[in-house]
């Protein structure tokens, strides 16, 4: 058995009451692990697109891909090529501010990171930072010795590179 | 465009889809759609007694007839009533349309009634969502017609499923203008009938050079109508057809070629025959546990071809070396086509002949065969006491399991049992739904006592609704199958299985106007199976038996199909 891996699973949706119910509903049902789920707005104010990342190995993947593609509200879906793909999530991070030193040392570790400060009190930090999960982590991991207070991930969104899509065509 | 109310909407999209009957019970939150009712010369209502005879009859009718099966309840647990028969139709992949109560969307002193539990509210769309293949909930009139196209045009195409369709009981009531269309709107369902020519010629040529080729008929096999095709291909191969418990019925099991069913309670034929194939051609099975037995010791010698309308099976429970994604009456067509332009003529006829040695060498044995009225003498005389056209049901437990192996099932849809879901108490109301599409067949419910308490409360419908079938109570006074794993496997330490004083199902079935009768003897039995055939009410026939009698052979959990249990 090859071990399980994140893959990234998009699926286009009817933008309606229920589907996201019935999508999380055959996951836990059909044992599936969900890593992350998102869902928003498409091209197309009809659809919706779910991005959800799961943990499987290449045969559960395939299941997970056909039971999908049965849900009647799910127009399209397919895994997302790990060499082609486009990944992103976005994380607000409050973080302690013990001294006036170590604000300045957080926020120059902010701007490496291509982070933003979005709020400022006496004692903490509220950092907006976007990427890939990877670089989030690497974020969050140099936060540690200041102290996280909050923390509110997204959960990753992506795309696939290039002209190719998983869009709806009529 | 006419004005008209959400019920009369709905009566009028269902007589569109050709709805003669409505297996249902009313309540309070689906009123408008049974005052609609009334106006409505092409629609029967058949009254059940407990909403799930309701679902079950529906599954019966839809099974026998290859048309989807309409029941129909109230709100709350009316709906909630509906649930077992809905699962067991999708375990099952029959189409039914459940049409619900619901709650008003609206009320009188707020916008919004549903979600704020309201008297016989449930949340049946999310209770539903995991047994059904879609499900809608219609927030105004205009869109019952699109809803209701759309639930049929998904039961019944692809993999057939249940479809349920909430109407909240304010668009019942309201009225608007209605345009009846042919419009469905389900754009990310795209079933596939035609399977890719690549699989097909790979398929043709694993078969073409097969030297031992069995075939696997599941239950799709019955929905897509193939049993010609299937017959034309096994006449072709020389190979011999197991089925599974869910396609019993799609090749004649009186054929030569026919090796019975496979499985945990399989006839020990077909489940030898299955280890020496080199070619396995499964048709429309999704190759449940229960059929397979250890997947270690399944067909371990054999090429794998798997044809299924449903992708999703693909890979699901067992890996293949060809998958044919597509309807199975056209895939058997096009895979006989191209493998008879290949078949290599030269067989010496070994596999044939092996084929009859062990057919004729495996004959499962009963325990207590000496003993007058046994399973296997009661179902065999059975067979032939009834007409080829007849119809059998099963409820669940031994008596399904004695039926897959004595009883000989001669023709499609004309044996309907719970095979997925297992639920006792579907034989006798499916039976109902069976006589209902089929009036002028003989239509049986082989029966086991504990099963047939769980629904004989419809022997009330069935009387008031003059719809005669007949019920055989193999009648043990125990839970026989749950008795003998408890004999087998657990030690003999009986819990909980001993039905102590059953009912007089004589008695029984005359307090509800039925006919009953009591067998002590084969003889008794003949005479009571010709006399319920004629009779133009329902007959429960009460078959006293053994209560240690044993479903043998066997496969117990874990092992494989070749390792079963008992004497053959």
């Amino acid at each position: 058995m090859e071990n399980p891996t994140n893959r990234v699973v998009s699926a286009i949706v009817e933008n309606k009451p229920g589907v996201l119910h019935s999508v999380a509903n055959l996951f836990r049902r059909r044992n599936f692990n969900i890593e992350s789920i998102t869902v928003g707005a498409t091209e197309l104010k009809e659809l919706a697109r779910i991005t959800i990342t799961v943990n499987a190995d290449e045969k559960t993947l395939d299941q997970v891909v056909k039971q999908l593609a049965k849900l009647i509200d799910v127009v399209k879906v397919a895994e997302l090529d790990p060499n082609s793909i486009v990944t992103r999530e976005l994380a607000l991070v409050k973080v302690n501010v013990p001294s006036v030193k170590e604000r300045a040392d957080i926020i120059s570790c902010v701007h490496v990171f291509r982070g933003r400060v979005v709020d400022v009190s006496p004692d903490s930090l509220m950092v907006e930072i976007t990427g890939t999960p990877d670089k989030i982590d690497a974020f969050l991991n140099l936060m540690k010795a200041s102290g996280v207070i909050e923390l509110a991930r997204t959960g990753i969104t992506a795309l696939s590179r290039g002209a190719s899509s998983i869009n709806f065509d009529e | 465009m006419t004005k008209m109310s959400g019920a009369k909407a709905l009566i009028q999209s269902l007589e569109n889809q050709k709805v003669d009957i409505i297996f249902g019970i009313l309540g309070g939150a689906i009123l408008p759609v049974y005052d609609a009712l009334c106006d409505t010369k092409k629609i029967r209502h058949i009254l059940a007694r407990h909403e799930q005879g309701a679902a079950h009859a529906a599954e019966g009718y839809a099974r026998a007839s290859g048309r989807p099966g309409i029941c129909m309840a109230t709100s709350g647990p009316g709906a909630t009533n509906l649930v077992t028969g809905i699962a067991n139709a999708y375990m099952d992949s029959s189409p039914i349309i459940a049409l619900t109560g619901q709650v008003p969307a609206t009320g009188v002193n707020t916008s919004y009634m549903i979600g704020r539990d309201a008297f016989q509210e449930a949340d049946i769309i999310g209770i539903t969502t995991a047994i059904t293949k879609a499900n809608y909930q219609p927030r105004s009139v205009h869109e019952i017609p699109t809803i209701i196209n759309t639930a049929f045009y998904v039961a019944t195409t692809g993999r057939p499923g249940p479809v349920l369709v909430d109407l909240p009981k304010n668009v019942q009531a309201d009225t608007a203008e209605v345009v009846f269309t042919d419009k469905i709107d389900a754009r990310g369902y795209r079933p596939v009938k035609e399977p890719n020519l690549t699989a097909i010629s790979q398929a043709a040529d694993l078969l073409a050079k097969a030297e031992r080729p069995i075939i696997l008929a599941g239950g799709g096999t019955i929905i897509s109508n193939a049993s010609d095709e299937l017959a034309k291909m096994s006449d072709m191969l020389m190979a011999p057809v197991a089925t599974t418990f869910m396609g019993k019925g799609a090749f004649p099991e009186c054929h030569p070629l026919s090796v019975g069913s496979i499985g945990m309670h399989g006839n020990p034929a077909a489940n030898r025959l299955m280890g020496e194939a080199d070619v396995l051609l499964a048709v429309g099975t999704r190759f449940s546990d229960r059929a397979t037995a250890n997947l270690n010791s399944f067909v371990p010698n054999a090429m794998k071809i798997h044809i299924d309308v449903d992708a999703a099976e693909i890979g699901k429970n067992i890996d293949v070396d060809v998958s044919v994604i597509g309807d199975a009456k056209i895939a058997l067509q096009m895979l006989y086509t191209a493998t008879e332009k290949n078949l290599q003529k030269e067989q010496n006829g070994s596999w044939a002949k092996r084929v009859r040695e062990v057919k004729e060498k495996l004959n499962p044995l009963l325990k207590e065969t000496p003993k007058d009225l046994n399973p296997k003498t009661l179902l065999t005389e059975l067979r032939k006491l009834l007409p080829e056209s007849a119809i059998v049901t099963t409820e669940v437990g031994q008596n399904q399991m004695w039926s897959a192996l004595y009883f000989k099932a001669l023709k499609p849809r004309s044996f309907i049992s719970s095979g997925g879901l297992g639920t006792m108490g579907f034989g006798f109301p499916a039976a109902i739904g069976a006589k209902v599409a089929c009036p002028d067949r003989p239509v049986v419910d082989i029966a086991g006592d504990g099963s047939f308490l769980m629904t004989e409360q419809e022997l009330a419908c069935s009387v008031a609704e003059n719809i005669p079938v007949t019920v055989i109570v193999l009648n043990n006074s125990v839970l026989g199958m749950v008795a003998q794993w408890q004999r087998m496997l657990y030690k003999k330490r009986y819990m909980a299985v001993n039905l102590g004083k059953t009912p007089d199902f004589v008695k029984l079935a005359e307090a509800y106007g039925a006919q009953g009768i009591r067998v002590a003897s084969i003889a008794e039995f003949q005479a009571a199976i010709k006399k319920a055939l004629k009779s133009k009410v329902t007959t429960v026939i009460d078959v006293p038996i053994g209560s240690e009698e044993d479903v043998v052979p066997f496969v117990p959990p874990g092992c494989g199909l070749p390792q079963q249990m008992g004497d053959y």
